[in-house]
C-alpha cells in the first residue's frame, strides 16, 4: 500500500531530520528510584539511582538478570508505575500517567481476544479519537506494513504466536508513536519465528518504514540485544543499577556469525559473569550469601544433568558459556541460574563466561542415585545457610516439625513475597531430593518423618 | 439464594463469617424492618387487585405463558443493569467494596419467597390500588432470585481482568468509560452469561410461586402460568396442571433454542482463551441470523449503539483513593468517617430492628425458631445426601459414554430449569391419598427441582474426566471400590461441589413453598423453618417472617461458610485436574 508507506516514511523523515546533537531528547530519565513494599513490611528498593537517555534515531537495549528492575522502569517510562524519586521526562514533560507519543509492545501480546486484528489495531487510535475512515486507513497501512495481509478480521486466537506478536506491534505502531517500547517482545516465541520477526522489524527500521523515532527495548537475551540495538544498557541487580553501556557500532544487518559480533557476545556474558553481585540486598551487616540468600528454583534433576553434561565430552568439566548455553538451548539468563546454583553449592565454579567442575562436581557425576543424594544433602547444608538453619531448627523442635511460615517470615525480611515463594519452593524441591526433610503441602509443615 | 456462586469466597480467602457479614445481615433486615413499618402504617384494601380473575380454560394458557415469560424477561433485564452498576461499582471503589461485597454475600442467603411478603406490600402501597404494583413486586421477586450470582460473577472478573490487557488499555490511553466496554465487560461476558441462564432457570420457580401470593388479607393473583396451577390447586383440578406443565415444558424450550442457545454460541468469542477450541458451542438460530441478511440487518443498529456507547469520551471519576503524601492522610480521614458511617448506620439498623421484633416476640419465639431451622437444615442435610447417593452414580456412568451424556447433558439441564412447583400438587395428590405423613413425604419436593444441579454437574464432571487417567487406572486394574474412591470420585468432585452447593441453596428456598402444601382444602404441614415463614406470611404476621427470614439466612450462611466453601477450596486446589 504506497500510500501508507509514504506516511509512515515521512513521519520518520521528520524524526531524521530532529535528530540533531543540540535538540532536546526524546526521553529523560534522571536519578530514578523506585521501591515496593516487601512482605516484611519495609521497602524493597527495585531501582537506584538510574540515568537514561533516549535520543531520536536510536534502539536502546536493557539487558540484565531477572528481577533487576528493567521491566520496572520500562514501566515507569510507560507511566504505568510512579516512580518513588528522580525526575522521568518524555519530550521534555515530567512522565504522569501513559504519556502521548509512546506506545507499548507487550511480551504476553496483550491482544484483546475479542476483538479482530483489525479492531486490535484499531484501539488505539478509537481512543484518540480519530474519526472512523481515517482510523480504518491507517490501521490497514499498518496491518500492511507489518505482514498481517488478510488476517484483518480474524480473532487472535485463531493466529500463531509470531502472527500474535504481529498484531502487538501494528498496534502500537498505528498511533506513530516517538517512542516504541518492547518488554522482551520475542522471548514468548519459538526460536526461528523470533529470529523472523526481528529481522523483518529491523528491516523496516533501517529502510526508515515505520513511524516511529526511537525503540527501548527490553531482553535478557544477550545475542538478541547484540543484534538488534545501537547501544545497550546493562543492569546489575539488587537494586537495579545502570553497571554498564556498550555501544554497537556493527552495520546493519547484522551476522550472528561475524567474528566482532561474536566478541561482543563473549564480551558482555563475560562482564555479566564476571563479578556475580551479591543477591541480598545488604542490610545492617548481614552478608550476601546468609539466610536471606535468594534461591532461583532449578530442579535437581536439571542439575545433575549439567553436571554430567559438563564432566562428558567435549567440555570435560570445563565450559564457555555462550557455547554451553547455545548446547543446551538456553537463555543467557537461563544458564546463569544454573550455574550460580552450582557454585552456590560448590559443584563448579563461574568465572569470565566460563563454567568449571570442582572437584566435588566431577566426583558428583560418578556417582550412584544414592550416592548422589548424600553429597547433594552435605552441600546443601554446609553452603546454603538457610537449609542448615531448617534441619537445626526440626532437630531442635521435640516435634520435629516446623509451619513454612516460620520461615517464610525470615525470608521476608530479606526479600520480596516473590522471591521469598521462590527461594521456599527451591528449598522444598531441593531438600526433598537430598531427603533432608520431608514437607506436607497441605498442611505446609516441614518434618523430618519421612513420608511412608 | 437458589443459585449462589460462593465457590469463591470474597475478600480475600476469610472462610469464616467476619464482621462485615454481620454488618450486612444487620443492615439488610432492617431494611425488611423498614418497608414493613411503611407498609404496616398504609394497608389499603386491595381487594381491586382481583379484578382479572383467572380461568382455567386451556385456550388462556398461551396467553398466560407470554405474561409469565414477559415478567421473567423484564427481571433479567433489571438484573443485568443492576449487575453493571453494582459490580463496577464494587470493583472499582474499595470503601462501596468494603459495604456491597458482603452484602451482596449474605443477599444471597436471603430466601426470596420470604422476602416476597415485603416487596409486595411496599409495591403495592407504592402503587395503591394498581396492577403495577403488584406486577413490580413480581417482578422484584424474580430479581431477587437472579441478581446476586450475576453480580458476584461480574465483581469477580472485574477484580481478574489480565494485568497485561490492563496495562494495555492505560498505556493506549482508553478512557474509564471506553475501558469499562472494551475490556471490563466483554472480559466478564462468559461467566455473566453462564450465571445468567442459571439464573433464568431458578427464575421460573419464583416466578411461578410469587404470582399467587397472600400476605395477609391481600392476595394478589396475577394472570400467569403460576397463578393458573393456584387455582387448578384450589380446584383440585388435575388436568388443568397437566396443561400448565406442557405450557411450560414449551415455553422453556423456546427460550433455550430462540434466546440462550445463540447468546451463548455468540458469547464464544469473548473465552479468554488464546488458543481455538475443538468444540465451540453452536445454535441455529444465530447460524439463521448470521447468514439471514435481512435478520443480519436486524443486528446493525444494535452493533453501531455499541459503537457510539463505548466510544464515548467519559471519564469516570477517580474512585479509588489516591496514594501520596498529603492525600493519604486525608484518604485515611475518610476512611475513617465513611467506617464510622457504617458503623452507626448499623448500630441504628440493629436498635431499630430489635425494637421492631422485641414489641412482639420474646427470647422463647426465637429459640423455636431456631429449632424449626434446625429441622429444615436436617431435611437438607438428608436430601442433599440422598441425591448424591442417587445421582452421583448415575452422572458418573452416563459421563463416561459421551455419545449419551451428550443426549442427557441437556435434558438435565432442562429438568434443573423446569419450576418443580408446577408438579408438586401431583405429588400431594399422592400423600392426600395414601394418608402419608406430610413431615416425611413432603420433604422430597424440596430437592425436585434442585436435584439435577448434582446431576448435570457429575456428568460435566465425568465428561471431562482425562482419558489417559481412566486408562492408567484401567491397566493397574483398579476395579471397584478403589476404582470409585481413588480414580473417579476426586476427578469430579470439584464439579460435584458446585452442583451440591446449588442445590442445597435451592432447597432451603424451595422449603418456604415445600414444607406447606395443599390440595383443594386440604392443607398439609410439615413441621420446620420454611412453613413457619410460610405460615407467618399468610397470617401477615411481619415480626415472625422477619425472623424466620433472619434465622435462615445465619444458617444458610453458616451452612455455606463452614461446610460448602472449604470443601470448594479443597476441591480446587488438590482435586483440579489440568
Ligand atoms: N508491583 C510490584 N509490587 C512488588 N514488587 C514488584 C512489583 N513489580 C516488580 N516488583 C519487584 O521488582 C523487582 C524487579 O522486577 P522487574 O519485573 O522490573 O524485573 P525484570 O528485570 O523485568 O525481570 P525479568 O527479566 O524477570 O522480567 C522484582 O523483585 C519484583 O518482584
Ligand atoms: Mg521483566
Amino acid at each position: 500500500m504506497p500510500l501508507a508507506s509514504a506516511a509512515f516514511a515521512l513521519a520518520n523523515q521528520e524524526g531524521c531530520m530532529l535528530d540533531q546533537p543540540n535538540q532536546p531528547s526524546l526521553l529523560d530519565i534522571r536519578g530514578v528510584c523506585r521501591s515496593f513494599p516487601k512482605g516484611s513490611g519495609e521497602e524493597l528498593l527495585v531501582l537506584e539511582k538510574v540515568d537514561l537517555t533516549l535520543r531520536s534515531g536510536e534502539i536502546v537495549g536493557l539487558l540484565g538478570r531477572s528481577g533487576s528492575g528493567k521491566s520496572t522502569l520500562l514501566r515507569i517510562i510507560a507511566g504505568l508505575v510512579a516512580p518513588s524519586s528522580g525526575d522521568a521526562k518524555c519530550r521534555g514533560e515530567a512522565i504522569k500517567g501513559p504519556p502521548n507519543g509512546v506506545a507499548m509492545v507487550f511480551q504476553s501480546f496483550a491482544l484483546f481476544p475479542w476483538l479482530t486484528v483489525l479492531q486490535n489495531v484499531e484501539l488505539g487510535l478509537e481512543a484518540l479519537g480519530i474519526d472512523s475512515a481515517e482510523r480504518r486507513k491507517r490501521a490497514l497501512a499498518a496491518i500492511d506494513l507489518i505482514g498481517l495481509d488478510g488476517f484483518e478480521s480474524a480473532y487472535p486466537k485463531e493466529l500463531s504466536g509470531g502472527m500474535r506478536q504481529r498484531v502487538g506491534f501494528a498496534r502500537a505502531l498505528v498511533v506513530h508513536p516517538d517512542l516504541l517500547l518492547m518488554d522482551e517482545p520475542f522471548s514468548a516465541l519459538d526460536v526461528l519465528t523470533a529470529e523472523t520477526l526481528r529481522t523483518d522489524l529491523i528491516d523496516l527500521w533501517i529502510e526508515g518504514r515505520l513511524p516511529i523515532k526511537s525503540v527501548l527495548m527490553v531482553t535478557h537475551n544477550i545475542e538478541e540485544a547484540v543484534l538488534m540495538c545501537d547501544r545497550i544498557l546493562v543492569f546489575s541487580s539488587n537494586p537495579g543499577r545502570v553497571a554498564a553501556e556498550i555501544k554497537v557500532d556493527l552495520p546493519h544487518p547484522r551476522n550472528r556469525l561475524d567474528p566482532m559480533f561474536r566478541q561482543l557476545v563473549d564480551s558482555i556474558y563475560a562482564r555479566m559473569t564476571q563479578r556475580p553481585e551479591p543477591k541480598t540486598p545488604a542490610l545492617e551487616g548481614i552478608p550476601g550469601s546468609g539466610v536471606g540468600m535468594i534461591l532461583n528454583h532449578v530442579s535437581s534433576n536439571v542439575l545433575s544433568g549439567l553436571i554430567e553434561t559438563l564432566a562428558g565430552p567435549p567440555y570435560n568439566g570445563h565450559a564457555d558459556l555462550p557455547v554451553l548455553a547455545g548446547h543446551l538451548q538456553l537463555e543467557a539468563d537461563e544458564i546463569f541460574h544454573l550455574g550460580e546454583a552450582l557454585q552456590l553449592l560448590r559443584f563448579a565454579q563461574l568465572s569470565e563466561g566460563d563454567l568449571m567442575l570442582s572437584d566435588a562436581g566431577k566426583r558428583f557425576a560418578h556417582l550412584e542415585t544414592d550416592a548422589r543424594k548424600r553429597l547433594f544433602a552435605e552441600h546443601l547444608v554446609n553452603y546454603v545457610p538457610v537449609m542448615g538453619l531448617i534441619r537445626r531448627v526440626l532437630d531442635e523442635r521435640p516435634s520435629h516439625s516446623a509451619p513454612a511460615a516460620r520461615f517464610r517470615n525470615e525470608l521476608e525480611d530479606y526479600m520480596s513475597e516473590d522471591y521469598a515463594d521462590e527461594t521456599l519452593k527451591t528449598i522444598v524441591s531441593w531438600g526433598r531430593y537430598a531427603e533432608l526433610f520431608a514437607y506436607d503441602e497441605q498442611s505446609e509443615l516441614f518434618s523430618l518423618e519421612n513420608p511412608h | 439464594m437458589n443459585l449462589q456462586d460462593i465457590r469463591t469466597p470474597a475478600l480475600g480467602q476469610v472462610l469464616r463469617p467476619n464482621v462485615w457479614d454481620v454488618v450486612a445481615l444487620v443492615l439488610i433486615i432492617g431494611t425488611m424492618v423498614a418497608l414493613v413499618y411503611g407498609g404496616e402504617q398504609t394497608t389499603l384494601p386491595l381487594s381491586t387487585l382481583d379484578v382479572n380473575p383467572v380461568s382455567l380454560d386451556p385456550a388462556n394458557l398461551p396467553l398466560y405463558a407470554l405474561r409469565t415469560t414477559m415478567r421473567m424477561l423484564l427481571a433479567i433485564a433489571c438484573s443485568i443493569v443492576f449487575t453493571f452498576i453494582y459490580a463496577a461499582l464494587a470493583a472499582k471503589s474499595r470503601r462501596a467494596e468494603i459495604v456491597l461485597i458482603p452484602l451482596l454475600d449474605i443477599l444471597q442467603s436471603v430466601p426470596i419467597l420470604g422476602f416476597l411478603t415485603f416487596t409486595v406490600v411496599f409495591f403495592l402501597n407504592l402503587f395503591p390500588g394498581k396492577v403495577l404494583g403488584a406486577e413490580l413486586a413480581c417482578v422484584f421477586a424474580i430479581f431477587t432470585s437472579q441478581a446476586w450470582n450475576m453480580t458476584f460473577s461480574m465483581y469477580q472478573s472485574m477484580r481478574n481482568v489480565p494485568k497485561d490487557l490492563e496495562e494495555a488499555s492505560q498505556s493506549f490511553h482508553l478512557t474509564g468509560w471506553q475501558r469499562f466496554w472494551r475490556l471490563d465487560v466483554p472480559f466478564a461476558m462468559p461467566g455473566l452469561i453462564w450465571n445468567t441462564m442459571m439464573s433464568m432457570s431458578g427464575g421460573w420457580f419464583f416466578v411461578v410461586a410469587s404470582e399467587a401470593i397472600t400476605v395477609g388479607n391481600t392476595t394478589v393473583t396475577l394472570p400467569g402460568i403460576g397463578s393458573y396451577v393456584a387455582l387448578a390447586i384450589q380446584e383440585k383440578n388435575l388436568t388443568a396442571i397437566g396443561y400448565a406443565i406442557l405450557a411450560m415444558l414449551l415455553v422453556i424450550i423456546a427460550y433455550d433454542q430462540l434466546l440462550f442457545r445463540p447468546v451463548v454460541a455468540w458469547a464464544d468469542k469473548f473465552r479468554f482463551e488464546q488458543t481455538a477450541s475443538a468444540s465451540a458451542p453452536t445454535s441455529w438460530m444465530l447460524d439463521l441470523f448470521r447468514r439471514t441478511r435481512a435478520l443480519r440487518a436486524l443486528t446493525y443498529p444494535f452493533t453501531a449503539l455499541n459503537r457510539a456507547v463505548s466510544n464515548l469520551h467519559i471519564g469516570f471519576p477517580r474512585l479509588a483513593a489516591a496514594s501520596k503524601g498529603g492525600s493519604e492522610r486525608q484518604s485515611r480521614v475518610i476512611d475513617a468517617v465513611w467506617l464510622a458511617t457504617i458503623l452507626a448506620g448499623t448500630g441504628y439498623a440493629a436498635w431499630k430492628s430489635y425494637q421492631y421484633l422485641s414489641a412482639t416476640l420474646d427470647l422463647s419465639d426465637v429459640v423455636t425458631t431456631i429449632g424449626y431451622g434446625f429441622i429444615t437444615l436436617a431435611r437438607v442435610a438428608v436430601l442433599i445426601a440422598l441425591a448424591t447417593l442417587i445421582w452421583v452414580p448415575i452422572g458418573v456412568w452416563i459421563g463416561l459414554r459421551p455419545k449419551l451424556a451428550e443426549r442427557i447433558q441437556p435434558l438435565a439441564q432442562f429438568l434443573a430449569a423446569f419450576p418443580a412447583n408446577l408438579a408438586f400438587p401431583v405429588f400431594v395428590v399422592i400423600i392426600v391419598r395414601f394418608g402419608l405423613s406430610p413431615n416425611i413425604w413432603l420433604s422430597p419436593l424440596m430437592i425436585l427441582g434442585t436435584q439435577w444441579y448434582i446431576l448435570f454437574n457429575v456428568i460435566a464432571g465425568a465428561s471431562a474426566f482425562p482419558t489417559d487417567l481412566r486408562e492408567a487406572a484401567g491397566s493397574f486394574h483398579l476395579k471397584g471400590w478403589r476404582w470409585w474412591v481413588k480414580v473417579v470420585l476426586p476427578g469430579i468432585f470439584p464439579y460435584y461441589i458446585t452442583g451440591a452447593i446449588t442445590a442445597s441453596g435451592g432447597s432451603w428456598n424451595a422449603s418456604i413453598v415445600a414444607e406447606v402444601a395443599s390440595w383443594g382444602d386440604t392443607h398439609l404441614t410439615a413441621t420446620g423453618l420454611g412453613a413457619y415463614i410460610a405460615k407467618a406470611t399468610e397470617a401477615g404476621d411481619f415480626p415472625r417472617v422477619v425472623l424466620g427470614i433472619a434465622i435462615m439466612c445465619v444458617l444458610v450462611t453458616l451452612f455455606n461458610r463452614l461446610l460448602w466453601r472449604p470443601l470448594y477450596a479443597f476441591g480446587e486446589r488438590r482435586l483440579r485436574l489440568g
